[in-house]
């Protein structure tokens, strides 16, 4: 029903930003394909995987459930905006460093629900960062880089 | 997948726009199930009326005697609430067992309810707190033993199409009270679990007899399942080893469970239940015995 359109008005990114979407779009997809946002990655589309986790109001949520007129108002961000393009996030300086990235698909995911971690809790447990990202998957690292690159974060002054 | 998302903002707007669909409108929370049956077609709706900017319904309160969690309450919340970790633990921990973080951020204890799913887990601890569920329509709002609500798998007497879970309630537990959840799965997150079991005891004063319990347990029947028998065997006996044991032999007496390709044989299940059962009275005996009163 691409006729019928409504007005999704959002903040992405601290910037404001209205987009005409189908009423059964989800966020991933408004973020992806309306607003070139393709950081945020599509994996099982089911909730299944954590590459779509993306920070709504302050907590990492999976966009591929969420339908995209809930986002109505809301803040979003999206690993996009993490850095301004030529410096990297701490996160994402860490991630590097640790080699914690090999195919690199799942990562701004991890990213993100790792964000909202450190957003929250500035210097989490080992196990608090396996909780804030038990709900990502990774098929090539083994984990455990990842979670040394973000406890390397948690351990920082910042 | 449909044609228009409304997001009233009272529960009597909603089930208006409910009604304006006649049927052809269904209400999402969380939308963590919902969301994935419509992506594979399972059902069609014309239209989602979404209920989460409906204030006040994000509570948790204790009063009079109950304790109350509103249908806009998440996972998150519960697993993050003082006053339920206090007095209902096996809830908390049941859910910080869904899905994921990211999962359970979304997710209400009340769309656990309307799935109706045999494994849920929210649903599945509920059952150990003699839990009443309040569904509105149009025409009333009335309040519901939990378990009266699960039909079969998916099938829950709640019409999500015209009525609405508004209130989730459970007397405050009294005396010396514990409880506890236990939980096997493939992995620690992002699993439908193999077994769970959610476990409520009250003891005497003295701590050595159990003058109550409630057990609940998934997947081991078309919907969550409350073991009477165990709870029967349980009340009136002291609190030993021994009675733990003999109560895991009965709850695994009464469960029925299946054979799932994707999940566990029937044998690995009834198996395991019982383990489940006797851990979690132990965790849940411990917690009341240590509980100032």
């Amino acid at each position: 029903m691409e006729d019928q359109t409504v007005l999704l008005a959002m903040v992405v990114n601290g910037k404001s930003v209205e987009v005409q979407i189908a009423p059964d779009e989800l966020l991933v997809d408004v973020l992806r394909d309306r607003l070139g946002l393709t950081g945020t990655k599509v994996g099982c589309n089911e909730g299944e995987c954590g590459a779509c986790t993306v920070i709504m109001e302050g907590q990492a949520v999976l966009s591929c459930l969420i339908p995209a007129m809930r986002a109505q108002g809301k803040q979003i961000t999206t690993i996009e905006g993490l850095n301004d393009g030529d410096s990297l996030h701490p996160l994402q300086q860490a991630f590097v460093e640790h080699g914690a990235v090999q195919c690199g698909y799942c990562i701004p995911g991890f990213i993100m629900s790792a964000k909202a971690l450190l957003d929250r809790n500035a210097h989490p447990t080992r196990d608090e960062i396996k909780e804030a990202v038990a709900g990502n998957l990774c098929r090539c690292t083994g984990y455990v880089k990842i979670l040394e690159a973000i406890e390397s974060v948690a351990k920082q002054d910042r | 997948m449909w044609q228009s998302y409304e997001m009233p903002t009272s529960v009597e707007e909603a089930l208006q726009a409910l009604a304006r669909f006649d049927g052809q409108a269904q209400l999402i929370a969380g939308g963590t199930d919902l969301i994935i049956e419509l992506q594979e077609g399972r059902h069609t709706v014309e239209c989602l009326v979404d209920v989460t900017r409906i204030p006040g319904l994000d509570q948790i309160e204790q009063q009079d005697g109950w304790i109350t969690i509103g249908p806009n309450v998440t996972f998150r919340q519960i697993k993050e609430s003082p006053l339920l970790r206090d007095q209902a633990r096996a809830l908390v921990e049941a859910a910080g067992t869904v899905g994921a973080l990211q999962i359970q951020t979304v997710a209400t204890l009340a769309g656990n309810i309307a799935s109706s799913l045999p494994a849920a887990d929210g649903s599945v601890a509920l059952l150990a707190f003699d839990a009443e569920v309040q569904v509105a329509s149009l025409a009333a709002r009335e309040w519901h033993p939990v378990d009266e609500l699960f039909l079969g798998p998916g099938k829950s007497a709640v019409d999500p199409a015209r009525q609405m879970i508004t209130a989730i309630r459970f007397p405050s537990p009294q005396g010396r009270h514990g409880s506890a959840w236990e939980r096997i799965g493939r992995r620690r997150a992002l699993v439908l679990p193999i077994l769970n079991c959610a476990v409520s005891v009250v003891l005497d004063v003295e701590g050595l007899i159990v003058e109550g319990a409630r057990v609940g347990l998934g997947p081991v029947a078309p919907v969550p399942f409350r073991a009477r028998d165990t709870e029967d065997f349980l009340a009136g006996k002291p609190a030993s080893q021994e009675t733990f044991e003999q109560a895991a032999q009965i709850a695994a007496g009464e469960a029925k469970p299946r054979t799932s390709v994707l999940r566990a044989s029937k044998e690995y299940r009834t198996r395991v239940l019982p383990v489940l059962v006797r851990q979690s009275l132990v965790r849940a005996v411990d917690q009341a015995r240590e509980r100032a009163i």
